[in-house]
This record gives C-alpha cells, structure tokens and sequence, in this order.
C-alpha cells in the first residue's frame, strides 16, 4: 500500500521552488531560483528593498503571472496548472489600491462579492460585514476617490476577504500611507492575524515584517538571501544601535564611556562627530551612558537608539546597501505617477 | 452548465459595474450623447446646402452618417475604458478572481453597447427635430439601429484589444481616434465620394463606414446618391458587406482580445 503524502510536522500552506521569472528576454532576472514556503496559519513577511522581486513573487503565486520556471502550490494546488481553483481559496491586495473609484465603497464590495458568485443577497450581508470590521461604514456611500489613502488601503484589503480566503497575499499592504494610516493597516492586519489567517505579506520596512510576521525572507535580486525569524534577523544584525553627537573636545571621553557600556568598539564619525556603537540592552544602555556622561559634564548634542532597518539587515547580510533595481519598472510593474482623472 | 451560467452572470456583473458609473459619474453620459448632438446641428446647418436635389435635403443622407461615425468611436471609448482599468490595478484584481477570462471584456463590451443604444435613442430624436423623416417601414428602421449597434458591438472588440496592449490609456484614446477620426471622412458619410481623388475613391468605397452609412440609408428608405461611383461590391451590396466587416472583426479580436486579458500585465 502506498503510505499518503505525510506532512513533516505542519502543513505548508504556500511553496515556492526555484522560481525564475525573466523580464525582456532574460535581460532583466525578476526572479532567481527564488524558493520560500508558508506554514498553514503563519505569516511570512517578504523583505526587500525596491525591484528585489517581492511583487513578482506575489503576482506568480496568485496566478496573475506564469513562471519561466520552477514549481508553485497555494493551499497543495498547483498555480500553473490549475489557477482557476487557486483563485477560490487566495485573497490579494495589491500596492495600489485596486478599486473602481468612481463607485462607493458599497457598489465595490457587493460587486466584487457577485464576482465571488455570492447572491445578491449574501454579497450585500458581507459587504456590510466588512464594512464595519474596517471602521468603514460611516463612508459606506461615498465614492472611493473621496477616500484618504488609508481607507482605500482598508477597503482594498477588505475586497479580498469577501470569502473568507484561505491564503492572502498582501503586497506593500502600508506603502505610500502616512504614519497614522499605516498604524490603522496594522491593527486590521493584526487582528486578522489573531483569526489565524495564512498570510505572506511583501514590505520594504524591517519594522513592519517585525511588527506582522512571524518568519521572514530577505530578497534581493530575485534571491532569497536571508531567512529567519525577526528576532534571528535582528540578532544577525547586531541589535540596536547607540549614537550620540557630542562636541569636538568631548569625542574622546565621551567614546570611552559608550564602549565601555557598550562592551564594543564603537564607529566615530569625525566630521560629524558622532559617535556609533551596537548596544545589547537598548533603553537601559542608553541611560546609562547619559548618567556617566552626565557625571563627566559632557553635554551631548545628539543622542538616538536606533533600530536596525532594512538597510542594516542589507549591509550586514550581502556587505552592500539596499540597491534600487537598475530598471525598477521591468522588475516591478508599478502604476505610473498620474494626476486623478478629474 | 453553472460554468456556462456563470460566464454570463460574471459579465454582466461587469455591465452593471459601468451603468453604475453612469450614475455615479452623469457628466460622461451627458458628453457622449451632446457631442454627437453637436455634430448633427454643425453638419445639418453648415453643410445643409450641399442637398440641393436630394429628396428631403442633406439632412436625410446626413444623419446615417453620423449614427454611423458615432458608433465608430465606441472603439477609443471601450480602449481608454480597459486602458483605465489596467492602470488602476482593477485588471489584476478581476484575474485574481475565479471568474471566466473572458466575463471582464465580455462585461465592458455589453455595457458600451448599452451606452450605444441611449446615445443613438438622443441623436435619432435630435435628428427627427432638425427635419430627419426615415420613408421606411419601421421594420426597417429597427434594422438599421440594430445594425448600427452591431457595427459599435463590433468595434467595441477591437478597442479592447488596444486598450489591453496600451500602457496608457489617455494615449490609447488618442491614437484609436486619429485611427477611427479619418476612417469616418474617408467615406461616404458626409460628401459623395465622386469628387475624391480616384485612390481614395477606391479606399472610400471599400471602408466599412461606407458600407455601414449605405447600409443604413438603404434601410431607412433613402437612396444613397453619396456612394454610388464605381458601382463596386460594396457599395451594391453594403448590408452583406458590412455584416462581412462585423463578422471578421469579431472572429479576429474576440479571440486575440481574451487571449490577451489572459496574460495581462500592468506595465
């Protein structure tokens, strides 16, 4: 008797396998050999600056574009070879809110819930659902161009819960939003989290795949570069950083006090006077070092713990900065800057 | 079938989505039917003269060539459409959804259509109040509307494989337009083709908007006095070879246009 396909500990709810996407006859690699998997009911946050391949990931996986080569499945369906029944279980929202913006947030809804072959009746249930999971149903009848970025961004998102998907994808869910938009879109993404929704999610800002994911891919170039969990990446990175700018006289004090509580050789900036250090202890380090410079009667000019950014992570993994692609939109079709159509 | 049944309800999904839009947004409802409107008072009382000899005046060969060119621009109006909604992002959102390939360009095809019939109910009204009178039976009235829809229907299948190949879709409903603009003068719709350069004689005889206004001033009970030269093909028989026209133009963009949407990318 053959034994059924056994799931080594938990289902993989997404796997991708050495997928290549080219762009303009193989001049431009999209995606190089790129494999990542999802575990059932986890998020995985896709890092990586501008034209790594974080939207053409996505697009392969959600059936919108065919590999060159290698092998997809979302929920064990295969994406090439049976897109149609893929498209019943994904959910995607896109970078740019895909919404027909001249209609309400209403007519979008129960349009797309008839798209989801919803009866009237179901979609119209839904659509109001929705609307009040989003905080959205004061706007409900007003059409979407009247919208701040951020509601778009919640009703775009909204769009592709209508039938409950059993994976979503979300790409760059927060670009574009201002901070308090982007706080919004966290909070409904995490609550949907807490539903225990499969969700990969693609973001250029560490923070965010911090905030959202549990695990995360490190992309760059069409390459998968660096896998871990937020916590894995940051200690890879060297945690927190000290800086502090002090007068010039002061530099030389002022470093031998911050290595010492630092327990590292620091990175002095002359010109700026500033000085640099990775501290363990974050906000205690950072008191610590302004009491003794405090006793020292150093008067500090400037002073920050940073958090690693994606440019950290970068320039620790691959040694360079996160590059923006030579040709950005062959990597990453992206919506040209227009002014609205009114 | 459910897969067949659902082609149909997704399409018409889509449909609705555009008179939606209408509603939303009236302003383009009212341009569409006051260009035309336009046309018919500009050509009715500039070039009113040239009817000297035409039973009923100008005005009777005049306003088939007008539903006719009217029709014609369903072409840049269904591009500019679809070039809108890949800019938007909302065609990849549509193929992200388990629906039919072809319920979205199905959609936007029947809805322009449906824009059709209330723009050519106006200009038929305008045309009857600046002195149109059809000496056909209504039979045949019906016919030529019907026609003409087609004729729009038709064309609508080749703007949605231009707006699905354009990158962007104010420069899309240029280009059908300086394409379709000379189509509709290069013809029979305004002027006899008779006083032409012989070239264009030939071109003006062979062009389905010809055929398309002889088709329709036959229909409506006039004898098309624009069109007769050469005593060609066409211009004997403009119904069958309009409805040639039609039949090729669906046969050649329905397919490439759902192949086409298949693979669609926003770029």
């Amino acid at each position: 008797m053959i034994a059924p396909l056994a799931y080594d500990g938990a289902m993989k709810s997404v796997i991708a396998e050495n997928l290549v996407k080219t762009y303009r006859n193989g001049q431009v690699k999209a995606l190089d050999n790129l494999s990542l998997d999802v575990e059932e009911g986890t998020v995985l946050g896709v890092l990586g600056p501008n034209g790594a391949g974080k939207t053409t990931t996505v697009r392969v996986l959600s059936t919108l574009l065919k590999p060159d080569s290698g092998h997809a499945t979302v929920g064990g369906i295969d994406v090439v070879k049976d897109p149609k029944a893929v498209r019943e279980i994904i959910g995607l929202s896109g970078q740019y809110a895909a919404l027909d913006e001249t209609l309400t947030g209403w007519d979008n809804l129960v349009m797309f819930g008839r798209l989801y072959h919803l009866s009237g009746e179901q979609a119209r249930v839904r659509a109001k659902e929705l609307l009040e999971q989003f905080s959205l149903t004061d706007s409900a009848h007003r059409p979407i161009k009247t919208f701040s970025g951020g509601m778009r961004r919640r009703l775009d998102l909204a769009a592709s819960l209508i039938v409950r998907p059993k994976v979503l994808f979300l790409d760059e869910p927060t670009t574009g939003l201002d901070p308090r938009g982007r706080m919004e879109m966290w909070e409904v993404i995490q609550s949907l989290v807490k539903d225990g929704v499969t969700l990969l999610l693609t973001t250029q800002y560490l923070e965010e795949a911090d905030q959202l994911a549990d695990d995360i891919v490190v992309i760059d170039r069409g390459q998968v570069i660096a896998r871990g969990s937020s916590d894995q990446l940051k200690a890879e990175v060297g945690g927190e950083r000290l800086e502090i700018v002090v007068d010039e006289s002061d530099i030389d004090a002022a470093r031998a006090v911050i290595e010492r509580i630092a327990g590292a050789s620091s990175v002095v900036d002359q010109g700026l006077r500033k000085i640099s250090a990775p501290v363990r202890a974050g906000t205690d380090s950072l008191i610590e070092v302004v009491r003794e410079l405090d006793a020292l009667k150093i008067h500090p000019l400037d002073l920050a713990l940073k958090r690693p950014s994606l440019d950290d992570v970068f320039m620790s993994i691959t040694g360079h900065a996160a590059e923006e692609a030579v040709d950005d939109s062959a990597a990453e079709p992206t919506k040209k800057k227009k002014g609205g159509r009114k | 079938m459910s897969s067949v049944k659902h082609s149909v309800s997704d399409a018409l999904v889509i449909t609705k989505r555009q008179l939606q839009q209408l509603v939303r947004v009236p302003e383009v409802l009212i341009f569409n039917t006051i260009q035309p409107v336009m046309f018919v008072l500009l050509f009715r009382y500039v070039f009113g003269g040239l009817g000297v000899g035409i039973p009923g005046g100008y005005v009777q060969l005049l306003m088939p060539g007008i539903f006719v060119q009217t029709v014609t621009f369903t072409l840049a109006a269904t591009a500019q459409g679809l070039a809108q909604d890949m800019e938007k992002g909302l065609i990849d959102r549509f193929r992200s959804l388990p629906i039919s390939r072809s319920a979205v360009v199905m959609g936007r095809t029947l809805g322009d259509g449906l824009l059709n019939i209330v723009v050519l109910v106006v200009m038929g009204v305008a045309g009857y109040i600046v002195g149109w009178r059809p000496t056909s039976s209504l039979l045949h009235i019906a016919a030529g509307f019907i026609l003409l829809l087609f004729f729009g229907y038709a064309l609508s299948w080749c703007g949605v494989f231009a707006g699905l190949i354009s990158k962007d879709a104010r420069v899309v409903a240029n280009v059908s337009f300086l394409f379709t603009f000379p189509l509709t003068f290069l013809s029979n719709a305004f002027a006899s083709t008779t006083t032409m350069p012989k070239p264009l004689q030939y071109f003006a005889e062979w062009n389905p908007v010809s055929t398309m206004v002889a088709a329709t001033r036959q229909l409506f009970g006039f004898h098309n006095t624009f069109g007769v030269t050469a005593h060609s093909y066409p211009s004997e028989h403009p119904i069958v070879t309009s409805l040639f026209y039609m039949v090729v133009l669906m046969a050649i963009f329905m397919p490439l246009s759902v192949r086409r949407y298949k693979s669609a990318n926003r770029r």
